[in-house]
């Protein structure tokens, strides 16, 4: 997310020509109209600061135990409490944010490529390139998609890296589905022709002038997709799989907490579950707004 | 009717092929060596090459296919490692907790969100409309097994309303015999009022759980289909003829609304599907998804492979199933078919 929205962001104002001039003010509208999404960005932009800076500003280290401070309620000094082992959860769960986000950008990454090319080609080609993509979707879609992801974790190794391979393409059908759609459309477009005109090979095509053209929207399908993955993979890690214990992230966090909510401490899987939560509502918030600016047709 | 219906059938046999196809190439073709699974954590390489010699993995991939899938045919699933029963048995016995408990989930989800959504489309701008937003956008957001944990804090731990989570009954409620492997119904049938109780305690809150958690979708979607249909001519008409708003809404828009929702029921049941293995966690359900997990962590491959294909083909079935109910729903469909 940090090196693919943030030109997006930056770009705007840097260069104020024409297009851009009036997608920032169009930008400008449409966060004053929905001041939510102003709110997302701001929230987006805590949550990348907790990721960078996170290890360097937190006041304990995440993985010290103290035993004589166990099952702390949340203080002064421990902001957020203490949990079993008297780490203190102020500092893991910022600590946890540049994981998780690393799983979720990393996952979105992979499938924006695999998907966003796969679907791209069989936009553009049609034909059996078209048929074996589309199939290679629907059998992904005819599984209910978490099961889909345990399955291939336990399959492939339980790894972090597994994690995030299984997140990819457990959301490929929805790249698929979008690449495809508006290759498809553009197949024929006037640009298309001028450039095969002058000579340009399909793969060139494709890269360079039908892939700059869908990005608008596979952006929007990036950072709807990321708060899917950031939950998915926080689920697949509260069940047991790829992180290890002692590693601070949301997910785990949560599952160590759990035994302790019938003997009533709260705090050890309320903050990080509301961590979880605010992180993957910052980014459907933010998917909805930049669609509201992509897309306004769909503005709901 | 029943032509359609068969038809219909027809075109889950390349799915079905597609689900067995990757379940077995899950196993088999990705790096690591199956036998190797197969033979759990302890295997010595003697009892790893019996193992390959007994799943028939030292043969050529297609047949090992075809071994593969008339097993599949003869519901043989293999066995699992840490029980030594056969995945078969283990799965049919858990799956009525499952589906208790999702089936619940989804009822009670669709009672609160179908109304919620058609309120919300009717008067467009009103308290009700934001609240809808705001279940919309906030269902999405919150991971289930969160939500799971916050009720059982409030409403065990706080409040003292529901039993701790610990399965399907408590230590001092008798089993209903075994009739559908619905405690609710069997104990009804059985006119065992206590069990009935006590089943019901045990099973709302992971139902709720479940229930809020699709409820966003169905709201959304019946929300955003209400309000396109209320937009269109015919109930313009419906309304210029003089008909009371019950009539409109209901009989004239309600039932044109319907067919999008039905068509979300489909994805909202592949999510709850996913949920269901993170609830039964939360709140130790003997269900099938539970039974995965623990399989999952002692790296025992047969109950996995087995609950991946049993949830895909449910899933398949429930599609096929939502398809059927579109024709019942919509005449034209009926027609086309």
């Amino acid at each position: 997310m940090t090196e693919t929205s943030m030109p997006m962001a930056t770009a705007a104002p840097v260069q104020p020509k024409t297009p851009s001039n009036s997608i920032f003010k169009h930008a400008r509208y449409v966060v004053a109209e929905n001041p939510v999404t102003g709110l997302a960005f701001g929230l987006f932009l805590l949550i990348v600061l907790c990721a960078v800076f996170g290890p360097y500003i937190v006041p304990y280290d995440p993985l010290a135990t103290d035993t004589t401070a166990t099952l702390q309620p949340p203080s002064l000094t421990h902001w957020f409490g203490t949990d079993q082992l008297g780490r203190d959860i102020f500092s893991r769960v910022v600590v946890a944010t540049r994981l998780d986000l690393v799983i979720a950008v990393s996952s979105v990454a992979l499938v924006f490529v695999m998907g966003g090319f796969a679907g791209i080609a069989a936009g553009f080609f049609g034909g059996w390139t078209d048929r074996v993509v589309s199939r290679l979707a629907d059998t992904i879609m005819a599984f209910p998609l978490f099961v889909l992801a345990m399955g291939i974790v336990a399959a492939l190794g339980n790894t972090v890296t597994n994690i995030v391979i299984a997140t990819a393409i457990i959301n490929f059908p929805l790249y698929v589905r979008v690449a495809r759609a508006e290759a498809n459309v553009r197949r024929e477009a006037g640009f298309v022709q001028a450039a095969r005109l002058s000579g340009n090979g399909d793969f060139r095509i494709l890269l360079l002038h039908i892939l700059p053209n869908i990005m608008p929207i596979m952006m929007v399908q990036i950072s709807l997709t990321m708060g899917y993955a950031i939950l998915n993979a926080a689920g697949l890690s509260f069940i047991g799989l790829g992180v290890k214990p002692p590693t601070p992230e949301w997910g785990i966090m949560v599952a160590e907490g759990a035994a302790n909510i019938i003997s009533g401490e709260w705090w050890i899987a309320l903050f990080p579950g509301a961590a979880l939560m605010i992180a993957v509502f910052c980014f459907n918030l933010l998917g909805d707004g930049l669609r509201d600016l992509v897309d306004p047709q769909r503005r709901t | 009717m029943l032509a359609t219906i068969g038809k219909r059938l027809v075109t889950v046999i390349p799915t079905l092929i597609g689900v067995v196809i990757v379940t077995f190439l899950l196993t088999r073709v990705l790096p690591g060596d199956p036998a190797v699974y197969f033979a759990g954590p302890a295997a010595t390489p003697e009892s790893i090459a019996e193992v390959r010699k007994s799943l028939g993995l030292d043969r050529p991939l297609p047949e090992q296919f075809l071994r593969y899938v008339s097993d599949l045919a003869h519901g043989n699933f293999g066995n699992s490692l840490s029980t030594g029963r056969p995945v078969i048995t283990e799965i049919a016995s858990r799956l009525p907790a499952s589906a208790e408990l999702t089936l619940l989930g989804l009822v009670l989800s669709i009672i609160i969100a179908v109304p919620l959504g058609i309120l919300a489309a009717v008067k467009q701008g009103s308290w009700i409309d934001h609240t809808c937003r705001i279940v919309a956008t906030a269902g999405v957001s919150l991971p289930v097994f969160f939500t799971g944990l916050l009720l059982v804090y409030v409403f065990y731990f706080q409040l003292g309303w529901s039993p701790a989570p610990v399965g399907r009954l408590d230590a001092f409620a008798s089993t209903p015999p075994h009739i559908t492997g619905f405690y609710l119904i069997d104990s009804l049938v059985t006119g065992n009022f206590e069990s009935f109780r006590a089943a019901f305690a045990q099973l709302i809150l992971p139902a709720l759980t479940l229930c809020i958690f699709s409820l966003a979708p169905i709201t959304r979607m019946t929300r955003a289909s209400m309000l396109a249909v209320l937009a269109s001519e015919f109930v313009r008409t419906a309304r210029a003829s003089g008909l009371d708003d019950r009539t409109v809404i209901i009989t004239y828009a309600f039932r044109n609304a319907m067919l999008p929702v039905v068509t979300t029921l489909g994805m909202v049941f592949s999510f709850l599907l996913g949920a269901n293995v993170l609830v039964e966690k939360v709140f130790a359900w003997p269900g099938i998804g539970s039974y995965a997990v623990e399989a999952l962590l002692q790296s025992d491959f047969a109950p996995v492979q087995g609950f991946v294909l049993t949830m895909a083909v449910l899933y398949v079935a429930l599609n096929l199933l939502i398809d059927i109910l579109y024709g019942v729903i919509d005449p034209r469909v009926r027609l086309e078919g």
